[in-house]
């Protein structure tokens, strides 16, 4: 990164930190915002898709026929469609190499299926009532195989194999034999074996998590028009415009010029909205029928063919000084992937230490393949299940050498110069802050009284990512400014980002008029995730705002007639000789004085991580004949770097609170001893109500990223790594027992009760 | 979801001749909150929907302290704690009234369907085993009555014959120093079905200081709905104590045999029962002492 990205020192702003009426707000609460599945195009057709039964088995045959013969029906495809995609692999920005033969697999079984609900074929019809007609006349034949949904199962030597092809790559070595072991990764610093020599206490602990879904509440939904000259053009619901354009020009091997695609307003995403699921399959359909195609799930089919994050085991051993000095840790870490390789072990082996100093650490970490829908990132993915793991560990020794939980985070707490695990060094970080920060809540300093009541605290980190960003902007005579960036807005970034650009320029937020443009008219721009958009696009926003400065500069110069050397700019305003104009006031001289419109564009691609870290509180009751737990204060805590928005500040550390707390007490995939999920609907697979969590409380601290002029540091994910761990602890308070596998249900909290 | 004729016919008569000429094809429609999801899930198929809110004896709300209470088969829930005299004499029908889904549903949903639709865990029939009701049902051989405990035979399935519907619910008069009260437990705080639920009247002595008869009705521990018989006849003189409701509660658990299943393990649900009904007894004793 260049220097001149570097933190600016600013101390006040004009815009950043206020509140302004959100630019997509009132589409939003009136109805009027385009979804995909809004979308009426002319002459479209409506298409099913068809899903597997069974968990796994080959696929004998799909017998057709019927279906294409009911009137109405358009076009059915398989997956004998796709081109030829063996061994092709493809460079996706940050999410790396993917291999498309097993992307297209996913979209559209070819030979074999692997989850319950994997999509086998697809139908389109002239009514969405034929098309679900026609796909109850599709009929698969199977030949059903041995199946496995648990990590440590899908390890053993005797487990069914998903990928016969597949060979365990560990560091870089290859495997000899069949597995579901896609990978082992390690990572290592110091010497473990003298850390554990040195340490007075030892901890060592196994967890287990369940699966979970990112459980968005707009389902996945595409239309795709392949039109006769050849070009492809698809309105999705998607994280990533251009990641989406790649992926499906990948698939189809048609070169990206070939493809545009158009994001649409997204109803939620957390990760689960970076794959694509339908657009391919409606580009396929359309392609045959010659129509627009427009697919939709429906909620089941989300939960069974979307998603999830990883079910996951972890062993966690850390050793301490009677001084409450960490010396030594060790994690083994399995997660699983689904039923195609490529899961998120690799973030959670680097998070599982990353809140403390380890002066000597190991950590190993396994990719399993089991059959499952192919995982997925869900908020800073890999990590709350690694904080699950480690914060109780540490609340356990804190415990042990009865010393406050916070000072004894405090006293281990990652600063700068504290090297991770994995290698990097932190620059300037906000952990500490955040850990003082919660010692001066009202919360911590609040009393907690009554009877199975109890206190937990927990900490968190994830990365959040930069990479490529572009956006442009033309000045309006009547001062306002047209924004057009590349990334889709999930949480609010439209106003984020034109807040930076107000901010430079010096004029109001709702001067700006943002929006997220195709993939046709923006520079390129890596997808919405990683917690990156306010940090990366933030700064492409700042640097266009010094483009239209410059060219303001030089209009002002013209206008007066004077070197542009000689225009001095302020908090926006432009000035030279005793004359001066607002951005307004210049703006609006520009056409009167024939002067070239102001049109400005910036992209940017900074690398590494802003850091964020993250300390939760939360007080619960435990009912002991029932086993249910209620959460009764919940205070989340956050290094932002620099709030730019506070309210989607706050937000996110909400919103990422309340589906930890989900995530903690009662969201899992149930399967059946045939390994098909059985709760695929939002009765059964128990996200928290509003009735189910107290308002939860916040606390934003910024301390400023050195890499960001602003200071921003991306804060989307973070709140979502501490809450499990939160929860856990609280229960150990109010309870005495350790609870090391999620989610703490009520009959599993009232079991371990009843047996004490 | 497959097309169908819809009937909205205003007679009883008119409504047992379209069932019966459907030939087990027609599906009734009251409020509509289990069939329309059901056929739009494909989970049930309709040939016909016959819509009964236009037959006036099943829309009939009628309440007198001498002859109890006549409740209409396709009563929207909220019409029965919107009643305040119905309120208070029948406190258990009236928690699960307000327990079944938000205030949108209880606009349509009735205790008719509730009862029809036949679910294990259905959360209005403990509170009318509770209360005694009986069902008044209607086919083509005339009119009989049907115990609300004997009506469910199975997950979705009654004593309905082909051609009968079932037209009110009929709950008898309350008699002095009795309460109800009904709870179910579900891990969240709404959106969810019953793990267990428990719905239990007392009548008690006029000291108030024993129970002189009760009932006791359990959701989601068995294929039906049950009446918890021998633990109801137990109660009959026991002194009000914490002891007396848990022996019941342990008394009541001999009927549950639930299954394992997403919403609880076999063993926790059986315990739930026991938790249940302690804590119905005790809101039950509570309220029919007046407080
Ligand atoms: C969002 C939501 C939340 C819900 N929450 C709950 C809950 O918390 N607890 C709970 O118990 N249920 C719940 N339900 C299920 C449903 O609302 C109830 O079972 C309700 O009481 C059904 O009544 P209805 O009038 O809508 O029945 P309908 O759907 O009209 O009918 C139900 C069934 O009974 C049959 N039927 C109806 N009337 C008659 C009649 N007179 N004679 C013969 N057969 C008849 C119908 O053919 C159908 O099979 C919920 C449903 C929804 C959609």
């Amino acid at each position: 990164m260049s220097t001149e990205d570097l933190y600016l020192g600013k101390k006040s702003y004009s815009v950043l930190g206020q509140r302004p009426v959100r630019h997509d707000g009132a589409d939003k609460v009136t109805g009027k915002a385009v979804y995909t599945s809004d979308l009426q195009l002319p002459n479209m057709a409506q298409g099913r898709i068809i899903r597997s039964p069974h968990a796994h088995a080959k696929i004998k045959s799909i017998y057709t026929a019927a279906a294409l013969k009911l009137p109405g029906v358009l076009a059915v495809v398989t997956g004998e469609d796709w081109p030829n995609l063996e061994e092709k692999f493809a460079i996706m920005g940050e999410a790396g190499a993917v291999n498309l033969h097993h992307l297209a697999n996913n979209c559209l079984a070819k030979g074999k299926v692997v989850y319950k609900g994997h999509a086998v074929a697809a139908v389109a019809a002239t009514t969405l009532a034929i098309a679900e007609e026609a796909a109850r006349l599709i009929k698969v034949e199977y030949e059903i195989l041995p199946s496995v949904t648990w990590v440590l199962d899908a390890m053993k030597p005797d487990a069914p194999i998903l990928l016969p092809s597949l060979r365990t790559d560990s560091m870089g070595k290859k495997g000899t034999e069949p597995t579901n072991i896609a990978t082992h990764i390690q990572f290592e610093q110091g010497n473990i074996a003298e850390g554990f020599k040195q340490a007075d206490v030892i901890v060592e602990r196994e967890f287990r998590t369940a699966s979970v879904h990112q459980g968005y509440i707009e389902p996945h939904v595409s239309v795709a028009l392949w039109n006769e000259d050849n070009r492809l053009k698809i309105w999705t619901s998607t994280q990533g415009s251009f990641n989406c354009r790649q992926q499906v020009s990948e698939l189809l091997q048609v070169p990206v010029s070939q493809v545009v695609v158009v994001p649409c307003e997204i109803g939620g995403g957390f990760g689960g909205k970076i794959t694509v699921y339908l657009e391919p399959v409606a580009a396929l359909l359309s392609r045959r029928c010659g129509r627009p195609v427009k697919l939709s799930m429906q909620r089941n089919e989300v939960f069974e063919g979307t998603g999830p994050t990883p079910g996951s085991y972890a062993k966690v051993k850390i050793g301490v000084k009677k001084d409450g000095t960490i010396t030594a840790g060790e994690a083994w870490l399995a997660y699983d992937c689904g039923a195609f390789p490529g899961g998120v072990i690799g973030p959670g082996a680097m998070c599982v230490f990353s809140c403390y100093e380890f002066p000597n650490a190991k950590v190993d970490g396994y990719d399993v393949l089991d059959n499952k829908p192919h995982t997925q990132a869900y908020r800073a993915p890999g990590a709350t299940q690694a904080a699950f793991a480690c914060e109780q560990v540490i609340d356990e020794l804190a415990a042990k050498l009865k010393m406050d939980p916070i000072e004894f985070r405090l006293k281990n707490a990652a600063k700068e110069g504290t090297r991770r695990v994995d290698g990097p060094v932190y620059p300037r970080v906000g952990f500490i802050e955040t850990l003082k920060a919660a010692q001066n809540s009202d919360h911590w300093k609040s009393k907690l009284t009554g009877k199975n009541r109890g206190r937990g605290i927990a900490s968190g980190f994830w990365f959040n990512i930069g990479g490529a960003s572009s956006c442009s902007a033309s000045v309006n005579d009547d001062g306002s400014v047209t924004l057009v960036e590349g990334s889709t807005d999930i949480g609010g970034t439209r106003t984020s980002v034109a807040m930076q650009l107000a901010e430079t320029l010096g004029i109001t937020a709702q001067d700006v008029r943002p929006q997220v443009g195709d993939t046709d008219s923006v520079g390129y721009t890596f997808l919405t995730g990683g917690s990156r958009v306010t940090f990366a696009t933030g700064l492409a926003a700042y640097k266009l705002g010094l483009d239209l400065q410059e060219q303001m500069k030089q209009r002002a110069a013209a206008l007066w007639d004077v070197e542009s050397a000689a225009v001095k700019v302020e908090n926006g305003k432009y000035s030279s000789n005793g004359k001066s104009l607002t951005f307004k006031e210049l703006a609006g001289k520009i056409p009167g004085a024939k002067l070239d419109p102001v049109v400005g564009r910036a992209s940017v691609s900074p690398e590494g991580s802003t850091n964020g870290f993250g300390t939760h509180i939360c007080d619960v009751e435990v009912d002991p004949e029932t086993g249910k737990v209620t959460i009764l204060r919940y205070t989340a805590i956050q290094d932002a770097g620099k709030a730019v928005h506070p309210s989607y500040v706050e937000g996110q550390m909400q919103g990422g609170s309340v589906q930890g707390i989900g995530w903690a007490l009662n969201e899992e995939y149930f399967f059946d001893d045939q390994s098909r999920m059985k709760n695929a609907s939002f009765l059964d697979y128990r996200m928290p109500t509003s009735l189910d969590v107290p308002m939860i409380e916040t606390i934003i601290v910024e301390v400023p990223n050195p890499s960001h002029p602003f200071g921003v540091r991306g804060v989307g994910e973070t709140p979502i790594v501490p809450p499990p761990a939160t929860v856990a602890n609280a229960i150990h308070a109010a309870t005495g027992l350790r609870f090391t596998e999620l989610p703490m249900s009520p009959p599993k909290v009232w079991k371990a009760l009843s047996t004490k | 979801m497959k097309d169908f004729t819809y009937a909205a016919p205003a007679t009883l008569q008119e409504a047992t001749r379209l069932l019966t000429a459907a030939n087990g094809s027609a599906r009734i429609l009251a409020g509509g909150t289990d069939i329309i999801v059901q056929l739009r899930e494909g989970l049930r198929d309709a040939g016909q929907v016959i819509d009964v809110k236009k037959i006036p004896e099943l829309m009939e709300l009628s309440f007198s302290p001498q002859h109890g209470l006549r409740l209409g088969a396709a009563v929207p829930c909220y019409c029965i704690y919107e009643n305040a005299e119905i309120a208070k004499a029948y406190p258990a029908l009236v928690d699960s009234a307000r327990i079944i889904g938000g205030w949108q549903i209880q606009s349509r949903a009735s205790i008719g369907g509730n009862l029809c639709n036949s679910s294990p865990a259905a959360d209005s029939i403990p509170s009318l085993i509770a209360h005694h009701a009986f069902a008044e049902v209607v086919g083509p051989a005339g009119k009989r009555k049907v115990a609300v405990e004997s009506f469910c035979t199975a997950p979705g399935r009654n004593v309905l014959q082909q051609g009968e519907l079932l037209v009110a619910l009929v709950f008898p008069p309350t008699m002095p120093h009795s309460g109800s009260a009904y709870e179910r437990f579900i891990p969240r705080n709404e959106m969810d079905i019953a793990v267990v639920g428990v719905g239990t009247r007392v009548q008690l002595n006029q000291a108030c200081d024993k129970i002189e008869f009760a009932r006791i009705g359990l959701a989601a521990v068995a294929p039906t709905p049950k009446f918890a018989q021998e633990a109801s006849e137990w109660l009959a003189g026991k002194p009000l104590a914490e002891e007396t409701y848990a022996q019941a509660g342990e008394l009541a658990k001999k009927v549950a045999t639930p299954i394992s299943d997403m919403r609880g393990p076999a063993e926790y649900r059986t315990h739930l029962v026991g938790v249940l009904v302690k804590r119905t007894l005790e809101k039950a004793v509570e309220r029919a002492k007046g407080k």
